[in-house]
């Protein structure tokens, strides 16, 4: 049997002076270092020795990473090293993009959002990542400071599999912009876990949706579907039927469809693939009805 | 592996600590302080019994670096009573009856503690809310949830 305590193996921990410096330091050491956030992801995993570091180069410190900053021409931008629980009571956060609050108070506990981030949440590209759907669905746009320095890299082309994005060795994400929101719009996160509150999610259900009078059916619905692929996935064929012609509860069952059809879930000790593809199907049809009621009230 | 040595405020009290990399918070407190009030259940961030107050904020001290401390201020259960008075939220732990065995008790009184700061006034589905990283085996969780009305209310008083 596995130790049930054990301790942290030996490692090295680094708070660089700069960006500058913490990009060069990790790409020189690109097998051995890697960039330290809340931590509650990595330290389990180096903890149970699937991550074996030297070195762990806390970037938190570092300039702007904590702040937050809603400008009404850019939409928001949260520094990397923000907290989930700063980001979920945040005014700004809760006035203009309400479902990434709402996504970010299903994570864990109250104590583990003291310290994780959304940040952290996307660069460890799991495909259960709670927060990942919401900014997905919201266009958001990761910045990200390389030994070139800085750059761009939207979300909708971050995640290449589990545990596997487009960042190289010497890339920090820096902050996650979202851009402002239609006029018109609304969104939910709908968790299935194996309890109410806290647990991993089974399906994950991201609807984000916004009046489009150029759309056929005058609306547009962004989807993403956490725990049932390889990354954060996003059902493209529902959301061209839910554009496509008038919203009615067929349409919608239709789009429910189409999402279960598109999706590859596995079995594991959360669900079996086969009960994973009909919750797809069931919770984007009840979750997608009610943001759609919420727009069209 | 270096040492890193941090200054910080532990209930209060300055404390200058030299310690290793890779010692955490919790261990930082009951290995270097003799805190031992702070638990070590899972050490991986599901349980709640190693929770702490961290600059105001509970988090877990097993998902900490005590190397991150440096300047932190950290309050653990040694740390709530004070000039010989417990802290409502203790006194109504135990009118309640929501402590059994207590090994979860330090972490949910610090979680209870920093809930009743940011919402003087919760209702049942917020206390369980907040209480949801704090695991316990004995109580069913029922009188610990009474106990932190019954603290909203001594404090609303």
């Amino acid at each position: 049997m596995n130790n049930s305590h054990p301790a942290l193996p030996e490692f090295e921990y680094l708070i660089p002076a700069s960006l500058n410096e913490a990009s060069q330091f990790l790409a020189s050491h690109a097998t051995e270092a890697r960039p330290f956030m809340g931590g509650t992801d990595c330290l389990v995993r180096m903890r149970d020795g699937l991550l074996p570091m030297k070195t762990m180069v806390d970037v938190k410190p570092l300039e702007g990473m904590k702040d937050i900053k809603f400008d009404a021409a850019k939409g928001l931008t949260i520094g990397a090293a923000v907290p989930m629980n700063t980001v979920a009571r945040h005014p700004d956060v809760r006035k203009h993009y309400p479902l990434l609050a709402q996504a970010a108070e299903t994570v864990a506990s109250y104590q583990l959002r003291s310290r994780a981030t959304i940040c952290g949440n996307i660069c460890n590209a799991s495909p259960a990542g709670d927060t990942i759907g919401a900014c997905l669905t919201m266009g958001g746009v990761l910045t990200v400071h390389g030994v070139g320095g800085f750059r761009q890299e939207p979300l909708s082309k971050f995640f290449l599999g589990p545990g596997k994005t487009v960042l190289i060795p010497g890339d920090i994400v820096t902050a996650i912009t979202l851009p402002l929101l239609p006029n018109k719009s609304a969104g939910k996160y709908r968790k299935l876990g194996r309890n109410t509150l806290s647990d991993l999610s089974i399906v994950g259900v991201t609807v984000f949706g916004y009046v489009d009078t150029t759309a056929a059916s005058g609306f547009r619905f962004r989807l993403a579907l956490a725990s049932v692929a390889p990354v954060p996935f996003v059902p493209v064929k529902a959301e061209e039927i839910l554009a496509g012609k008038a919203i009615t509860a067929e349409t919608i069952q239709e789009a429910g469809q189409a999402a279960m059809d598109a999706v590859t879930p596995i079995d594991d000790v959360r669900g079996s693939a086969r009960y994973r593809k009909y919750m797809v199907r069931n919770l984007l049809i009840e979750t997608v009805t009610e943001v759609w009621k919420q727009l069209a009230r | 592996m270096g040492y890193h040595r941090i200054l910080l405020t532990v209930n209060g009290t300055k404390e200058q600590v030299d310690v290793p990399s890779n010692m955490t918070l919790l261990r930082m407190l009951r290995e270097k302080l003799a805190l031992t009030g702070t638990k070590n259940g899972c050490a991986a961030g599901e349980c709640g019994a190693c929770t702490v107050m961290m600059n105001g904020e509970p988090v877990n001290s097993c998902m900490v670096l005590a190397a991150e401390c440096d300047g932190a201020e950290i309050i653990t259960v040694e740390g709530l009573a004070k000039d010989h008075q417990l802290d409502p939220i203790q006194e109504m732990m135990m009118e309640a009856g929501g402590v059994q065995c207590g090994f979860c008790t330090p972490g949910i009184l610090i979680t209870a503690r920093a809930l009743l700061n940011r919402n003087p006034n919760p209702n049942d589905a917020e206390i369980r809310e907040a209480l949801v990283g704090n695991l316990c085996r004995c109580t069913g969780y029922f009188r610990i949830i009474d106990a932190v009305k019954k603290a909203a209310h001594a404090e609303a008083r």
